[in-house]
């Protein structure tokens, strides 16, 4: 058996060290080692998005990063994006323009979604369907998870013209 | 869908990833954004029993364009080459292939170095690499030697790199003319069924130059060097076309599987390859 590794991550703000085993999927020390349960595990293949997190500024898919290549990173999940009584506008959003309905893809989809309203604040429709496919959702039928990100996205530009 | 448990390396340096592949011969394997190898290692269809992680060697994740022509690092990522302006003028193929492959989160990992030394059939940067006649820099322990993208697969997941070696760069001359790299997919993510790259030159109405690979038709990327041959010297008309397509067929094996029967597979090529050359063509 391999040793075990000593790693370090800072997720969602808070610092995590533990040892674990080469082969430990990230998505795995979030759910289990960490119960850190946002992420979801969909297809396990790389393909739905359920398990999309940010790390280092990026957007990955846990499942397909082992926790040792981690090693040192910055990992937001969508815990550390907003909860129950703070929720972040793209949750408002989802919220208000039935973004969801069974709601397993949907920590997936607003991480994403974060991202992509970094890159592009003021996304086209196009934008966002091309910037949202590494995330599948089986039951909204994609329009109104576009129209939630519409949405977030003139909120969180007119809060920032109203803070300039 | 846990892997076989692994021994994990992080070295610093060639140097240590190159006495790591020496210690453990083919039960190492090298990765860099592993979105190849972690998905076949979790189906337990690659068995890697010392996994070496490049991230932290440094110098290949660099993207240089110059008079000298093009390099890229093999750890630059897919999103990286959408990114790169400088890139996108001196060769916009490599970001109109770069814009098709696989999704969002998996271009932020997937790198140009991995795509292309894994040998998956299904990967799109080889063919596109031998279309533009690019050239693949391999370090060993005896110093490093090139290979040219078009002698370099010879079978599926086989290549012209030896075990103990690291594909660390890829180089190319800036392209000249017009461009596409059309691909047919299921669905965002998918492999191609058919997936064509062509840099094609013009005077007036009469090509000069035709380069054309396809991919995902054989166990191999295909550079039909018959097909671009084919349009050379035409006004590519109709018949040079149908002629360019006819060899193309001719260079093409493709076999059934999921994404369709072989007949089926051969009618997308020649017309993902007529949508390619038209396009270039457009922009020549």
């Amino acid at each position: 058996m391999p040793k075990k590794m000593h790693i370090t991550l800072n997720v969602n703000g808070k610092e995590e060290e533990f040892l674990a085993e080469p082969r430990e999927l990230l998505i795995y020390t979030l759910r289990e080692r960490l119960n850190i349960t946002g992420p979801h595990i969909g297809c396990e293949t790389s393909h739905c998005g359920a398990c999309t997190v940010t790390l280092n500024g990026k957007s990955v898919k846990s499942c397909t990063m082992f926790a040792a290549q981690a090693e040192g990173a910055e990992i937001t999940t969508i815990e550390g994006i907003g909860g129950p009584d703070n929720l972040h506008p793209l949750q408002e959003a989802f919220k208000e323009h039935h973004g969801l309905q069974c709601g397993y893809c949907t920590p997936g989809m607003i991480t994403r979604a974060t991202k992509l309203l970094e890159e592009i604040p003021n996304p086209t429709e196009e934008e966002i369907r091309f910037g949202m496919a590494g995330n599948i959702c089986r039951c909204t039928g994609y329009q109104n998870i576009v129209k939630s990100i519409q949405a977030a996205a003139a909120e969180m530009n007119a809060a920032q013209e109203a803070a300039e | 869908m846990i892997p076989a448990a692994f021994e994990y390396y992080r070295p610093k340096d060639m140097a240590g990833v190159l006495s790591l592949l020496e210690e453990h011969g083919d039960d190492a394997r090298v990765m860099a954004g592993g979105h190849s190898l972690i998905p076949m290692m979790k189906l337990r269809m690659a068995d890697v029993p010392h996994l070496i992680d490049l991230q932290d060697v440094g110098g290949m994740s660099e993207i240089s364009v110059g008079a000298d022509g093009i390099r890229i690092g093999a750890m630059v990522t897919q999103s990286d080459i959408i990114d790169h302006e400088a890139l996108a003028a001196a060769a916009p193929i490599l970001r109109e292939a770069a814009l098709q492959i696989a999704d969002p989160q998996v271009r932020y990992m997937g790198t140009v170095g991995g795509n292309v030394a894994n040998g998956d059939p299904g990967n799109d940067m080889p063919g596109l690499m031998q279309c533009l006649d690019a050239t693949f820099t391999l370090v060993g322990a005896d110093g490093s030697r090139d290979v040219p993208a078009r002698d370099f697969y010879e079978a599926a997941y086989m290549t012209a790199r030896e075990d103990d070696e690291v594909l660390t760069a890829v180089s190319l001359a800036a392209p000249t003319g017009g461009y596409a790299y059309e691909k047919q997919k299921r669905k965002i993510g998918d492999y191609a069924t058919a997936a064509a790259a062509v840099q094609i030159t013009r005077e007036g109405d009469t090509c000069t130059s035709a380069s054309i690979a396809m991919t995902n038709l054989s166990d191999t990327p295909i550079f039909s060097e018959a097909a671009g041959a084919a349009l050379v010297g035409t006004a590519l008309d109709d018949g040079a076309l149908t002629a360019a397509s006819a060899a193309m067929l001719g260079d093409i094996d493709p076999t059934e599987d999921n994404r369709g029967p072989v007949a089926f597979k051969r009618h997308v090529a020649g017309v993902i390859l007529r949508r390619a050359i038209e396009r270039a063509w457009s922009r020549a």
